[in-house]
C-alpha cells in the first residue's frame, strides 16, 4: 500500500515536548524520532505517562513541540496546523461529544465544522451510522448513550470527511467487549480505504490488530514494528505451567520468586511464564511446563519489566478459609432510579478469604450493587449483609471492618501522601505504636517512601493507586471492597497491584472487586457476570468459560464467554418479547 | 475523640494547603475592606454648582461666597443668565444652579422674600436630597447673620441639633462596620457553602462515609473551620475598622465577640445547607450567591430595613445578618452590653441551631 | 471565517441553551429575582420615621409645633412624658430621634428670647440621620411660617429659597436605583453567561475536539458570542420592561439609544467573560472571578449607590476602568433625563473601546492549542 518513496504518514524528528516550569518541569517526550508508515494501522503502546497522548496531540498540531520537528502528512505540524487539521481526524481519550445534542445533532455540528458539503450528507450519515450501529438512535441526546455507543459516536464524528490520517487516543477505555470488537471493524475498514491510522491503547490484545506497534516509554521510543515480529522473537520462553496438586495462585508466588523467570501470569487453569533470554525453563516437583506461542502481552513485559525495578512479593503464609464461612450475603438485590432499574434481583454469596468480581461493561450495575454493599446507597429491595451486618443501619463500628477504594481517585488531592496516610489511620482509631507500625508499613510496602511530602494529586498514577490501597488497607480490614481499581492504570502496574491483591486474599482478607478488563476476571476466585443489571453468569473463571464454550470455540477466552453470553441473553429476551 | 481531631485537622489541611485558595481567603476580603470602606459613603464632598448671579447688590455677592466657601461645594462656573444652566448639568457637569435673583438685595433691604432659586439634578435621588439639606443649611445661616446685622423679626424658637453616637453623621462610620460584617458574611458562607459539595464532586466524600465517622461527626468537623478562620478575620477586620479607619469601638468587646460568633454559627449552618443540597459545586455556588445577595440586600447594610414594604421586613426576621448589623452598630457607636443586645443574640443562636440541625438531616440524606 | 462553520456552531450552542435550563435561568430569572428584590426591598426614602415628642408642659403655644410634625408624611410621632423617657426609647431603637420642648417653651417664644428646641438624632445611620435632620428644619420653617403669618411682623427667614429638582421631582429613590440595578444585572449576566460556558467546554472535553478541527479560534469565540449576545439582550428587554411597567420608571430617551448603549456594553461583559474563561478552565475558578471582579465593583464603585464624586481620588480613578460605571451613567441618563448626548456619547465611545479591547485581548490570548 505504501509506495516507496511516499512520504510518512506521520514524522517526527528529535522531537521533545515538556509540561510545567522550572525545576518541575516534566518532559513528556523526550528527543522522540519516529515514523508512521501510510495507510496502516499503527498501535501505539506504553506504560501510564509514557507520553501516548502527547504525542497523538502533537501531530493534532494542539501542542507545539519544544524542539525538533513535527511533520503530518508532508506538512509542518507548527506551520500548516490549519491545513492539517483540514486532513486529518482525531479522537481524544474523552471524545467532545455534546451530551445534551443528540446523536444527529452532533453529526451536524462536525460535518458542517469540518466542511462536509451538504449534498454529501445524507449518504455519509447513513453510512457511518449504519457502520456503528446507531441507526436507530439518531433522535437520542449522545449524554443518553451507553459508554460503547458514545465512542462509536465519537469515531463517527471523527470519520465524516474521511480523512488521510486518523489519530485514536485509547477509544477502547471503557467500552464493553461487543463495542470493542465493533470499534476494531470499523478501523480495519478505514484501512481498506487507504486511511492511516494511529491508535492508543491500554489493551495489548489489541496490538494484534495492528500492522505495526509503537512501544513508548517515558517519552522515548522503546520499540517499533509488527507485532508478530516482535512477539516472534520470545519464542521458546513463553510456557503454561500447571500443577496437579498446588493452587496456581501459589504456584503463581512460587514461579515469581524463580530465578530467570521474569512474569508469571495467571491463565486459564495455570500460570504462563516468561522466561529471560538464555533462562532455561526449571520445572521443580509436580510442574509441568508446557511451550505456548508468546503473544504481545510478553513482549510488553519484557521490554519493559528490564527497565524497572523488579517487585519481589513478600511470602505469605496462607491460611486455610473455614467452608461455607460466608462473610458476603445478597439474596434478591433491586435497585430502581425512577423508573429505571438498575439492579435487577442479584444474588450471590462470598466466603471469607475469596476474591470475588463483579464483571460487566460500563453501565451494567456493578457500580450501584458495589455501593448498596458498601452501605454508600440503600438498596429498593433485597437482602444485603456484610459481615452479618447491613453497613447502612450498622453503628459505627461496623465499617470499622471494611476497607475501601473507590473507583477513581479520591484522597484528597491538596493533602500530601503522608497526610492522607496519617488522616485515615486516625479515623479507623489507629494509635500509639500501631499507627506508627502501619504508617511505616504503608510506606514501605508500597513504596511510597519518595513521594511523602507531596500533593496526593500531583504523583504518578500508578502511585495514587498504591496510596489509595494502602489508604485502605491501614487497619487491616477483613473486608476490601475495590470499585475498578485498575481502570486507567497500565498493564504493568495492574499485574503488579494483582499480586497484591492475591497477597491479602491468601492471608485471609476478603476481597470484593470490579472490573471492565475480561482478562481479569482470571484473577478471581469465583465471578459473577453482570449485564443491563442482572446477572449472565456466576461461578469460578473456568465455570463461566465452559458455559460459553461450543464445538466451534471449545476453549473460549473470558472476552469470548461475555459475548456470547450477553448474545445469548439478548436472544432470550427478544424470545420472551 | 483522637479521629474528630484529625478529622478537624484534615478540614483545616484542605483548606488551606493550597495557595490560592489561601489567597482567596485573605486576599480579596482586605482589598475589598479598604476600597470599600473608601468608595462606600453617602457623605457629599464635591458638590459642583454652577452660579447665575442676576442680583448688582452686595446681598447677591455675599450668599453666593457662603456657597463658595462650604467645604462641600465646588463652583464650576458662573453664568451671566440661566441659558447655559440645562446643558452644564444634563452633561453631569453640575449637580446644581443658584440662581440670585435681581431683585435679590432690593427686597432683603425691603423686607420682602428675597427671591433665591436652587435647580438640582434629581437623577441620584439620594445626592439631591443630601446636597439640598446642605444647601437649605447654608442659606438658614446666612438668614440668621442677616436678621442678627440688619434687624427683622427675632425667631420665636430655634433648633438646636444633636447627633448621638455619630455626632458628625459620618456616614463611614455607618458602612465601616458594616463591612465588617459583610465581609465574614461571605468568606464564612464561601468556606461552608463548597465544603460538602466540593468533597462529594471529588468523590472523598463516600470515602469519609465508609470510615466510622457519624454524620454529626462530620459535619461539626466542616463547620470548624468556617467558625476559626471567620473568627481570625472577623477580629482582623474589626481591628483594621478601628485603628485604620478611626471608627470608635465604644461598646463592650465581649458583646461584640459573642454577636459575631452567633452569628458565625449560623451562617455556617446555612452554608453547610447549601452545601448538603448542590449536586455539583456550580450549583453549590449559585446557591451560595443566591442566598448572598438577598441576606445583604435586606440586612440593613446600606438602606435601612425602616423604609421596605412591610412584607419585606418580616422576610428579613430570617436573615442573620439583620441581627448582626444591629449589633455591630450597637456596639461599636452606641456602647452597648450583652444586657443590651440580649434581643439579637437570641434570634441568631435559634437561626444557628435550626440551619445546623437542617444541614445534618440534609447531609444524612443526600447520603442515600 | 467560514459561514458554514460559523452557522454551525451559532446553532449548536443555540440548541444547548434551550435544553440546559442553567443559562436561561441567568439570563431571565435572575434579572427577575434580583429587580424584584431590589425593586421592593431597597429604598433611600425615608417615610414614618418614629419620632419622639418631649412637651414637657404641653400648651398652646407647644401644640401648633407638634401638630405640624403630626401632619408631615415623614414623620410618625410618639408623645413622651420625658427626656428621659425619651432616651430609653432612642436606646431601644424604638424612635430615630426625638424633638425636646421645655417646660419654659411657651414664656420664651412669647417674648423673653428664642426658645431653644431641642433635636436629638441617631446619629448611626449617617445618611437617614441628614435626611431626619433636613424634614425636621423644614417642618420648623413651615411652623414659623404659620407663626408669622398668624401674628404679622418681620420675616423670620429673609430668603425666600425655592428649589426645583430636575429629573426626578419627587426625588423617588428607586427612580434611580432600579436604572443602575439594570447595569450591575446585566454584568453579572454578560460575565457568569459566558465564564461559566466555555469553562464548561474544557471540562467536558469538547474544546480539545473543536480545535483539532479545522474551525478557527475567531469560529468558536464568534459562535459564543453570538448567540449569548442574544440572550443577554432578551435579559435586558426583560429589565427595562419591568422596570417602565412594574416599577413606573420613566423612560425618557430614545429607546433605540438605549438598545445601543445596552449592545455595547453586553459585548464588554461577554468579552470579559470570554477572557476570564479561556484564562481559567475551570467552572469553580471562573465563577468565582466572574463575582468577585465584576459583581461587588459594579455593586458599590459604578455609582449605582455611591456617589463617584465623593470618593477619594484613588478610588475615583479605579472607578474609570470599570465598564458598568459607563453604563450606570447612560442608563440614568437615558432613563430620568433623555438623550443627553454629552453623556451618552462619551460613555458609548468608552464602552466601545473596552469591547474592542476585552474580544481582542481574548482572541489575541486564545491559542487554537491546548499549552
Amino acid at each position: 500500500m505504501a509506495e516507496p518513496g511516499h512520504p510518512p504518514a506521520l514524522r517526527f524528528a528529535a522531537v521533545s515536548k515538556g509540561f510545567g516550569a522550572g525545576a518541575r518541569r516534566n518532559a513528556a517526550i523526550r528527543d522522540l524520532t519516529l515514523s508512521i508508515p501510510v495507510g496502516r494501522i499503527t498501535g501505539l503502546l506504553g506504560p501510564d505517562a509514557a507520553g501516548k497522548t502527547t504525542l497523538l496531540r502533537l501531530a493534532a498540531g494542539l501542542l507545539r513541540a519544544d524542539a525538533g520537528q513535527v511533520h503530518v502528512l508532508g506538512l509542518d505540524a507548527t506551520r500548516d496546523a490549519a491545513r492539517i487539521q483540514a486532513r486529518i481526524g482525531y479522537m481524544p481519550q474523552r471524545f467532545g461529544l455534546y451530551e445534551d445534542l443528540s446523536v444527529q445533532e452532533n453529526l451536524d455540528l462536525y460535518a458542517q465544522l469540518q466542511g462536509l458539503q451538504p449534498a454529501e450528507r445524507p449518504a455519509r450519515y447513513a453510512e457511518l451510522l449504519r457502520l456503528t450501529a446507531l441507526g436507530p438512535f439518531g433522535a437520542r441526546r449522545a449524554g443518553a448513550l451507553s459508554g460503547g455507543m458514545k465512542q462509536k459516536l465519537g469515531l463517527a464524528c471523527a470519520l465524516l470527511r474521511v480523512p488521510d490520517l486518523l489519530l485514536l487516543d485509547e477509544p477502547t477505555v471503557g467500552v464493553d467487549p461487543i463495542s470493542r470488537r465493533e470499534l476494531w471493524t470499523i478501523v480495519a475498514d478505514l484501512r481498506n480505504r487507504g486511511v492511516s491510522v494511529l491508535v492508543s491503547t491500554a489493551y495489548l490484545d489489541e496490538a494484534q490488530r495492528c500492522d505495526e506497534v509503537v512501544l513508548l516509554d517515558n517519552g522515548s521510543l522503546l520499540a517499533q514494528g509488527p507485532p508478530e515480529a516482535m512477539a516472534a522473537d520470545l519464542a521458546g520462553r513463553c510456557y503454561a505451567v500447571r500443577h496437579a496438586m498446588v493452587d496456581r495462585r501459589t504456584l503463581q508466588q512460587r514461579l515469581l520468586a524463580t530465578g530467570g523467570v521474569i512474569d508469571a501470569r495467571l491463565e486459564g487453569t495455570g500460570v504462563r511464564a516468561l522466561l529471560a533470554a538464555g533462562a532455561a525453563p526449571a520445572p521443580s516437583d509436580g510442574e509441568a511446563w508446557q511451550t505456548v506461542p508468546p503473544e504481545f502481552a510478553d513482549v510488553f513485559v519484557d521490554r519493559l519489566q528490564a527497565r524497572r525495578a523488579r517487585r519481589v512479593p513478600a511470602a505469605v503464609a496462607p491460611t486455610v478459609a473455614a467452608e461455607n464461612d460466608t462473610v458476603l450475603h445478597v439474596a434478591g438485590l433491586n435497585r430502581w432510579f425512577g423508573k429505571f432499574r438498575a439492579v435487577a434481583d442479584v444474588s450471590f454469596d462470598v466466603a471469607r478469604g475469596e476474591v470475588f468480581g463483579l464483571l460487566g461493561a460500563n453501565g451494567a450495575g456493578k457500580t450501584t450493587t458495589f455501593r448498596m454493599l458498601c452501605g454508600l446507597l440503600p438498596a429498593s429491595t433485597g437482602e444485603l449483609r456484610v459481615a452479618g451486618q447491613d453497613l447502612r443501619t450498622a453503628p459505627a463500628e461496623a465499617r470499622r471492618r471494611i476497607g475501601y477504594v473507590a473507583q477513581k481517585f479520591a484522597l484528597y488531592g491538596n493533602l500530601s501522601v503522608a497526610q492522607n496516610l496519617s488522616f485515615f489511620a486516625a479515623a479507623y482509631g489507629l494509635r500509639g505504636d500501631r499507627l506508627r507500625a502501619r504508617l511505616d508499613w504503608a510506606e514501605a510496602e508500597f513504596e511510597l517512601g519518595a513521594f511523602m511530602t507531596m500533593n496526593a494529586a500531583d504523583i504518578p498514577l500508578g502511585y495514587k493507586q498504591r496510596l489509595a490501597l494502602a489508604c485502605a488497607l491501614l487497619h487491616e480490614p477483613p473486608i476490601l471492597f475495590l470499585d475498578e481499581p485498575t481502570s486507567g492504570v497500565d498493564p504493568l502496574s495492574r499485574s503488579e497491584f494483582w499480586q497484591r491483591i492475591n497477597q491479602y486474599a491468601a492471608a485471609g482478607t476478603t476481597v470484593l472487586i470490579t472490573t471492565h478488563f475480561m482478562d481479569e476476571a482470571e484473577y478471581c476466585d469465583r465471578l459473577v457476570l453482570m449485564s443491563q443489571g442482572s446477572v449472565l453468569a456466576a461461578g469460578t473463571p473456568a465455570e463461566v468459560r465452559a458455559r460459553a464454550a461450543t464445538p466451534e470455540l471449545p476453549d473460549p477466552t473470558m472476552e469470548d464467554a461475555f459475548i456470547g453470553l450477553i448474545a445469548a441473553h439478548e436472544a432470550g429476551l427478544r424470545r420472551a418479547a | 475523640m483522637a479521629a474528630l481531631l484529625a478529622l478537624i485537622r484534615k478540614e483545616f489541611l484542605a483548606l488551606l494547603r493550597d495557595k490560592a485558595s489561601r489567597f482567596v481567603l485573605i486576599g480579596p476580603p482586605l482589598i475589598q475592606l479598604l476600597v470599600f470602606s473608601y468608595a462606600a459613603t453617602f457623605d457629599l464632598n464635591n458638590i459642583p454648582f454652577v452660579v447665575i448671579n442676576e442680583d448688582p447688590g452686595f446681598a447677591g455677592r455675599q450668599v453666593v461666597a457662603r456657597f463658595a466657601g462650604a467645604p462641600a461645594f465646588r463652583e464650576v462656573a458662573a453664568l451671566p443668565s440661566t441659558a447655559g444652566v440645562a446643558a452644564l448639568i444634563d452633561r453631569n457637569d453640575a449637580l446644581l444652579a443658584i440662581h440670585v435673583d435681581r431683585t435679590f438685595t432690593r427686597s432683603l433691604l425691603a423686607g420682602r422674600p428675597a427671591p433665591l432659586q436652587i435647580v438640582i439634578d434629581g437623577r441620584n435621588s439620594n445626592t439631591a436630597a443630601i446636597a439640598l439639606s446642605y444647601a437649605s443649611d447654608i442659606v438658614l445661616g446666612f438668614d440668621a447673620e442677616w436678621v442678627a446685622a440688619h434687624g427683622g423679626a427675632s425667631t420665636p424658637a430655634v433648633l438646636d441639633v444633636r447627633a448621638w453616637y455619630n455626632p458628625n453623621l459620618l456616614s463611614r462610620w455607618f458602612v465601616v462596620p458594616g463591612i465588617v460584617g459583610l465581609l465574614t458574611f461571605v468568606v464564612t458562607i464561601l468556606v461552608s457553602g463548597l465544603s460538602v459539595v466540593r468533597e462529594r464532586e471529588a468523590g472523598t466524600f463516600d470515602q469519609l462515609l465508609v470510615t466510622p465517622y457519624r454524620p454529626w461527626e462530620i459535619l461539626l468537623a466542616k463547620a470548624t473551620p468556617g467558625l476559626l478562620i471567620g473568627s481570625a478575620e472577623a477580629a482582623l477586620i474589626v481591628a483594621v475598622a478601628v485603628f485604620w479607619f478611626g471608627v470608635p469601638l465604644i461598646g463592650s468587646l465581649a458583646a461584640l465577640a459573642l454577636g459575631l460568633e452567633l452569628f458565625l454559627v449560623s451562617a455556617i449552618g446555612i452554608g453547610l445547607m447549601i452545601s448538603s443540597l448542590a449536586a455539583t459545586q456550580q450549583q453549590g455556588l449559585l446557591g451560595a450567591f443566591l442566598f448572598l445577595v438577598p441576606a445583604i440586600i435586606l440586612s440593613g447594610f446600606a438602606t435601612p430595613i425602616a423604609n421596605m414594604p412591610r412584607a419585606v421586613q418580616y422576610v428579613t426576621y430570617v436573615n442573620p445578618m439583620r441581627y448582626l448589623m444591629v449589633i455591630l452598630r450597637g456596639t461599636f457607636l452606641e456602647g452597648d452590653g450583652i444586657a443590651d443586645l440580649a434581643g439579637q443574640y437570641w434570634p441568631l443562636a435559634l437561626l444557628g441551631i435550626g440551619s445546623l440541625a437542617a444541614a445534618t438531616i440534609l447531609a444524612r440524606r443526600r447520603m442515600s | 471565517m467560514n459561514a458554514g462553520r460559523l452557522r454551525g456552531l451559532i446553532r449548536k450552542e443555540s440548541v444547548q441553551i434551550l435544553r440546559d435550563p442553567s443559562a436561561l435561568a441567568i439570563a431571565f430569572v435572575l434579572p427577575l429575582f434580583l429587580l424584584l428584590l431590589f425593586g421592593y426591598g431597597v429604598s433611600l426614602n425615608a417615610e414614618h420615621v418614629p419620632v419622639g415628642v418631649v412637651a414637657e408642659h404641653p400648651n398652646p403655644q407647644t401644640d401648633p409645633f407638634v401638630a405640624t410634625l403630626r401632619r408631615s408624611r415623614y414623620f410618625d410621632v410618639h408623645t413622651l412624658p420625658s427626656p428621659a423617657a425619651a432616651q430609653i426609647a432612642m436606646a431601644r431603637r424604638q424612635i430615630s430621634s426625638f424633638v425636646w420642648l421645655r417646660s419654659d417653651f411657651a414664656r420664651q417664644t412669647l417674648g423673653s428670647g428664642p426658645a431653644t428646641i431641642g433635636v436629638a438624632l441617631n446619629g448611626v445611620d449617617a445618611n437617614t440621620a441628614r435626611l431626619v435632620q433636613g424634614y425636621l428644619t423644614q417642618s420648623w420653617q413651615i411652623w414659623l411660617a404659620q407663626l408669622q403669618q398668624e401674628q404679622g411682623g418681620a420675616l423670620a427667614f429673609p430668603v425666600g429659597l425655592q428649589t426645583r429638582i430636575w429629573f426626578n421631582p419627587a426625588l423617588r429613590s428607586r427612580d434611580y436605583l432600579v436604572p443602575g440595578l439594570i447595569a450591575v444585572i446585566m454584568t453579572l449576566i454578560g460575565a457568569l453567561l459566558t465564564a461559566l460556558v466555555v469553562a464548561r467546554e474544557w471540562e467536558r472535553g469538547t474544546m480539545e475536539a473543536l480545535m483539532a478541527s479545522p474551525v478557527t479560534m475567531a469560529e468558536i469565540l464568534f459562535g459564543k458570542l453570538l448567540p449569548y449576545f442574544v440572550l443577554g439582550m432578551g435579559g435586558m428587554a426583560l429589565s427595562v420592561a419591568l422596570a417602565v411597567f412594574l416599577f413606573a420608571v420613566p423612560l425618557q430617551g430614545s429607546v433605540l439609544v438605549l438598545a445601543a448603549v445596552s449592545a455595547l456594553f453586553l459585548l464588554v461583559a461577554l468579552g470579559m467573560g470570554l477572557l476570564i474563561s479561556s484564562l481559567a478552565r475551570n467552572q469553580f475558578v471562573a465563577g468565582q472571578i466572574a463575582i468577585v471582579v465584576t459583581f461587588l465593583p459594579a455593586f458599590i464603585l459604578s455609582g449605582f449607590i455611591f456617589d463617584i464624586r465623593s470618593m477619594p481620588l484613588p478610588i475615583r480613578l479605579i472607578t474609570h476602568v470599570l465598564p458598568a460605571r459607563y453604563f450606570v451613567s447612560s442608563l440614568q441618563t437615558l432613563f430620568l433625563a433623555g438623550n443627553v448626548w454629552a453623556v451618552v456619547l462619551p460613555d458609548i465611545a468608552a464602552l466601545a473601546l473596552m469591547a474592542a479591547f476585552f474580544l481582542g485581548v481574548t482572541l489575541w490570548r486564545s491559542h487554537k492549542r491546548l499549552d
